[in-house]
């Protein structure tokens, strides 16, 4: 048996995860539209005063988007878990961990870029001033993979459940906190003329430890569900 | 290939099937047999290593390919796709490593009998098709040994004709192959061996007291 290089395995994944997610792009719309209500919803609700929305502008974006992320993070595994496909990929003798990286960079690429592409347009509603709204871009460029990453885990964790979803919001958000504490305070700085350099840096190495290490955790909880 | 002593695997705490034994050479079929909630597919998920064995020894010389219940098909993807995914994560034969993506699956469908579905998408697929579509894995895969999961259900006549022509091909070139069924379906003029499984549920203690 020839069986195809890790490299050829990952990319052929990958190209399935795209398509599918292409076949069924209505679906993979639902989590920025919620994405744009929640954060319309803010002015409407707390008044449309310039210089609250200002204020609570970074908070704001960025729950919404972790809301947004973790609406899509249920069906991260659950279709292939399902239709006995996780269990073929498992058998194939590919490392469970590749299977893992694909999903988890084909979850950023449907779910978190679009959120990152989307955010000067939040920015601009929210009136964020523009000193924040490059700093907003750069945190939610290095800090969407964070929630991909972390939100596999919970995914796979789940994936054997009915009724998964409540659990992983519970099991992910808490995780999260850290996350959104150092990027609203990277945005905040920005806008009062402070050096943020730090906390992007942390989310940065927070990234990296959590790309080497996720997949990993992934591997691990998927074989759990699977037995 | 398969060597298998007293095994038998508990969930929550009860036994899903009476230990087993049997031995598996190349060029052989067995046949399990049982009744329906026995433990054939939980039998056949622990030979193919999804689940870990309870108690006696597992000893699989060769990477098994299982076709379980679930066809693993994607709704969303047509036939020709979602094959030729396979083929290019699970990988192929080493005799066919000479022909493109395309062409290999094309052979594969038209061999399989999907030729007339091939662009269509998953989800309108018959459950007969599905099945073929299932099996198709065992065309372009090399694996020895096979652990086939109920593989006449839903197939018609031509269907389970053509299914015991791959097997009987494959067992030919030395690979072997376990096969499970409930009874009324069975291979045809095959030269097997059967194990006859029993469910380990009502045999506990509980049912002593």
């Amino acid at each position: 048996m020839s069986r195809p290089a890790l490299t050829t395995a990952f990319v052929a994944l990958l190209r399935r995860d795209l398509l599918l997610a292409y076949r069924r792009r209505a679906e993979l719309l639902q989590p920025l539209l919620f994405l744009l209500v929640v954060v319309t919803l803010f002015p409407l609700g707390v008044g449309p005063s310039p210089q609250l929305l200002a204020n609570i502008a970074p908070g704001v974006i960025w729950i919404a988007a972790l809301l947004a992320t973790v609406l899509s993070l249920d069906s991260l595994f659950r279709s292939d878990y399902e239709d006995g496909t996780l269990e073929q990929m498992v058998l194939s003798g590919q490392p469970l961990t590749l299977i893992a990286l694909a999903r988890i960079v084909a979850h950023w690429l449907i779910a978190g870029l679009p959120i990152v592409l989307l955010s000067p347009l939040l920015a601009v509603w929210m009136n964020l001033p523009d000193a924040g709204v490059p700093v907003l871009l750069k945190s939610l460029a290095i800090g969407t993979p964070v929630l991909s990453l972390i939100g596999a885990i919970g995914g796979a964790l789940t994936v054997s459940l009915k009724r998964g979803g409540q659990l992983l919001s519970l099991l992910v958000f808490p995780l999260y906190v850290p996350l959104l504490i150092l990027a609203t305070s990277a945005v905040s700085s920005a806008v009062a003329g402070l050096p943020y350099s730090g906390q992007l840096g942390l989310i940065l190495a927070g990234m990296i430890a959590a790309l080497t290490l996720a997949p990993f955790a992934t591997a691990a909880a998927l074989k759990l569900s699977l037995s | 290939m398969l060597s298998v002593s007293e095994l038998s695997f508990e969930r929550y705490f009860e036994r899903v099937f009476e230990p087993v034994s049997f031995e598996l050479h190349a060029g052989s079929l067995l046949l399990v047999t049982g009744a329906n909630g026995c433990g054939k597919t939980t039998l056949l998920r622990v030979l193919a290593g999804l689940l870990e064995p309870s108690e006696g020894e597992l000893l699989v010389r060769k990477h098994p390919l299982y076709a379980g219940h679930e066809p693993a098909i994607k709704d969303d993807l047509s036939v020709e796709e979602n094959i030729r995914f396979m083929m290019r994560f699970m990988g192929r034969r080493n005799s066919e490593t000479g022909r493109t993506d395309e062409e290999l699956s094309q052979s594969v469908i038209a061999k399989i009998g999907l030729a007339a579905v091939a662009q269509q998408e998953g989800r309108t697929l018959s459950a007969g098709q599905r099945k073929r579509c299932c099996l198709s894995r065992l065309l372009f895969c090399d694996e020895a040994l096979w652990l086939l999961d109920e593989p006449y259900s839903n197939l018609d006549h031509e269907g389970i004709v053509m299914l015991d022509g791959i097997v009987r091909e494959h067992l030919g070139t030395g690979g072997c192959c376990v096969m499970t069924s409930h009874g009324s379906l069975r291979p045809e003029g095959f030269e097997l061996q059967e194990c006859f499984l029993r469910s380990g549920r009502h045999s506990s203690t509980w049912a002593a007291a």
